[in-house]
């Protein structure tokens, strides 16, 4: 099915959109324990991204993690029955919503320390480079990660040492409920690659083949060992920072949230340029039958499986194990 | 071909050695840090490929967390900090990632990372260059921390946590730095992680000493003995996991123990291992526990106000006689 990209990205956006909507119902049957983050509105950021990476390729990313592995291509199961806890999740009910990771997709990890996936794929990049495996490496950061230090840092390594590694930030406009224009000095993340003297690209985060075709040239570059490309994919944020966040007062006007759900839904462009191209109505319906019913599965599975024996807390805490003080 | 043959070195040679050892047999082993590319001009990583060599700007956060996402990934860094107090900058990424990232994932990595940090006192360098900071990171479910405080034990331990498929902070004794010890030259000779070692068997009074803070304790036995007191020391040389096995025996030879430690007072090491003897050991206790440590003051620049604060083998011989 990856012969045929469009595809193949139609049904990895509708696998994210599917799956946050599942987890929001899940939300409010009371299923879920802990905070989920939807990636509703970033999804053509997210597999337009991933779809340029090969699959062996690693990806580090943020709290609101349930996006980026599916976007890679991650079975859907797991991941459901880790937002549930359940022993059969990706992460053994260890990680939860915040920290997916799926190395069988190259996903080395989500983190829910804002920037803390940075230097983990900068670090990726630097293996790949010393062993030679031809790898690369890209980590998704925020808005309000881009003014976290440790991307200034890692930046400046990747570039100084040609690090086949890409910094792509998903600027949804909030750092949680504050407006990145009340925290940046001058609105684009991607012109501080300049002062790094890489490449800064900005490109429409709603546009799946824009971001496309930005990453594979990233991608190109840094498998010509040419070194890193920071690249901004503009986008936006349907649902609340957390499912659920009861916000007392509005920190977005509702104007704007209505234009980018009406007119700016990355799902709706792509069908609707999918059905303008080559697509058909009843192609289109095939693909959305495949991922809802992929969805549901992830769902039953959840459900069906078992919660970890409290005695598994202390287990997989070292590789190379020490006696646990209790 | 096993090597039986040991040389004399400092501890600070003795670290050298472990690295260059572990970087020329492993081809997955790499350095990073500050002014690295000095020392290795100078031969100190001997015939290490470039590319394993990484002479990194003053960006500890960010070095410290990428040696996380390269030891994920299949390298073994060796992470250089130098001073100690400098391991504040990398500690979210060894607390939050190298510490947890294994269990978070459920298993699906391993993270052999080794963070080296020296630990200067006792120098006129002033509070930001003087820390001891162990303790803290012996409250993180996941690393193991160790400290040598022989050259012996430097090459062993460090060659120990370089080997070890989980993260290891090796907190060095800068003080120990031109210390000289016979060190095994055998490629292969490791210290296990996570065994202390007793130096000097006795039979009325333990003194259980943690980094460079041995030499003192032994000093001190040696003047016990001259008052017919016989001390019993040993050096814990791993501070996580602690060997519990070691302090409880030797409780149990002397029934009076001094815990000799070179961190603050409050939530030291010793605090630990002190808990450690009350909970399990309190019945073999003849006298309360006595901890010879650092105040809780930060460390004074003026040689007149910081040299007095550490423990010293007066300190130690004096509580050692008050248990008598």
């Amino acid at each position: 099915m990856k012969n045929d990209i469009q595809s193949e990205a139609y049904l990895r956006m509708l696998k994210i959109r599917g799956f946050e909507q599942a987890v929001k119902q899940l939300v409010t049957e009371g299923e879920v324990p802990g905070a989920v983050h939807s990636s509703i509105g970033q999804e053509a950021a997210i597999v337009g991204a991933c779809m340029a990476l090969a699959d062996n390729d690693y990806i580090s990313g943020t709290h609101r993690s349930h996006g980026h592995p599916i976007g890679k291509g991650a079975e859907l199961k797991p991941l459901m029955a880790e937002i549930l806890g359940k022993a059969t999740g990706v992460c053994k009910g260890r990680g939860g919503s915040m920290h997916f990771t799926d190395t069988s997709v190259g996903s080395i990890g989500e983190s829910a320390i804002v920037g803390g996936g940075i230097p983990i794929a900068t670090g990726a990049a630097l293996s790949a480079q010393v062993k030679g495996t031809g790898q690369v490496a890209l980590t998704f950061f925020g808005d309000g990660a881009s003014n976290e230090g440790v991307l200034a840092e890692c930046l400046n390594m990747a570039a100084i040492w040609k690090l086949p590694v890409i910094f792509f930030c998903e600027n949804n406009g909030y750092a949680a409920v504050t407006p990145a224009k009340n925290t940046h000095g001058q609105p684009d993340v991607a012109r501080r690659a300049d002062g790094y003297g890489i490449p800064g690209v900005i490109v429409d985060g709603q546009d799946f083949d824009a971001v496309y075709a930005a990453t594979q040239q990233a991608v190109a570059r840094a498998r010509r060992g040419e070194g890193p490309t920071l690249i901004e994919a503009k986008t936006y944020r349907f649902d609340e920072h957390c499912v659920g966040l009861f916000i007392n007062g509005a920190y977005r006007p509702a104007e704007e949230i209505a234009h980018f759900m009406n007119d700016r839904d990355p799902v709706t462009l792509y069908r609707s340029l999918l059905l303008n191209g080559d697509k058909s109505e009843g192609d289109l319906n095939d693909i959305e039958a495949v991922a809802n019913g992929l969805i549901q599965e992830a769902v039953s599975f959840a459900k069906e499986s078992a919660y970890p024996e409290p005695e598994e807390a202390f287990e997989l805490v070292h590789a190379n194990p020490i006696s646990i003080r209790r | 071909m096993s090597e039986t043959n040991t040389k004399r070195m400092t501890y600070l040679d003795a670290l050298g050695l472990a690295q260059r050892e572990e970087l020329e047999g492993n081809p997955d082993t790499i350095i990073i840090g500050e002014d690295i590319a000095l020392y290795a001009a100078g031969g100190a990583y001997g015939n290490t490929d470039a590319s394993r060599i990484r002479s990194a700007p003053i960006s500890e956060c960010g070095f410290a967390g990428m040696a996380v996402g390269a030891a994920i990934t299949g390298l073994r860094p060796i992470v250089d900090l130098t001073i100690a107090n400098f391991i504040y900058l990398a500690a979210d990424p060894i607390i939050n990632q190298a510490a947890r990232l294994r269990y978070m994932t459920g298993g699906q990595f391993k993270v052999p990372v080794t963070y080296r940090a020296s630990m200067w006192h006792g120098q006129a360098n002033a509070a930001q260059h003087s820390d001891r900071p162990y303790p803290m990171f012996m409250n993180i479910p996941g690393l193991k921390v160790v400290c040598p405080a022989t050259p012996e034990d430097a090459k062993g331990l460090l060659k120990a946590a370089i080997r070890d498929d989980d993260p290891v902070i090796v907190f060095e004794d800068n003080d120990l730095w031109g210390k000289k010890g016979d060190v095994p030259l055998d490629t292969e000779f490791v210290v296990p992680i996570g065994k202390a070692r007793t130096h000097r068997e006795g039979s009325d009074v333990s003194i259980i000493s943690v980094s460079g803070c041995l030499r003192h304790a032994l000093k001190a036995a040696d003047d016990l003995a001259k008052d017919g007191i016989s001390a019993d020391v040993i050096d814990l040389r791993t501070l996580l996991p602690l060997d519990n096995e070691a302090i409880l025996g030797t409780l149990a030879k002397t029934g009076r123990v001094v815990i000799v430690d070179p961190a603050h007072r409050t939530m030291g090491a010793a605090a630990e291992i002190a808990a450690i003897i009350v909970e399990d050991g309190f019945d073999m206790l003849k006298k309360p526990v006595k901890r010879v440590v650092t105040p809780d003051v930060p460390i004074p620049f003026s040689p007149p106000m910081e040299a007095p604060l550490y423990p010293n083998p007066e300190k130690i011989a004096a509580a050692a006689r008050e248990l008598m």
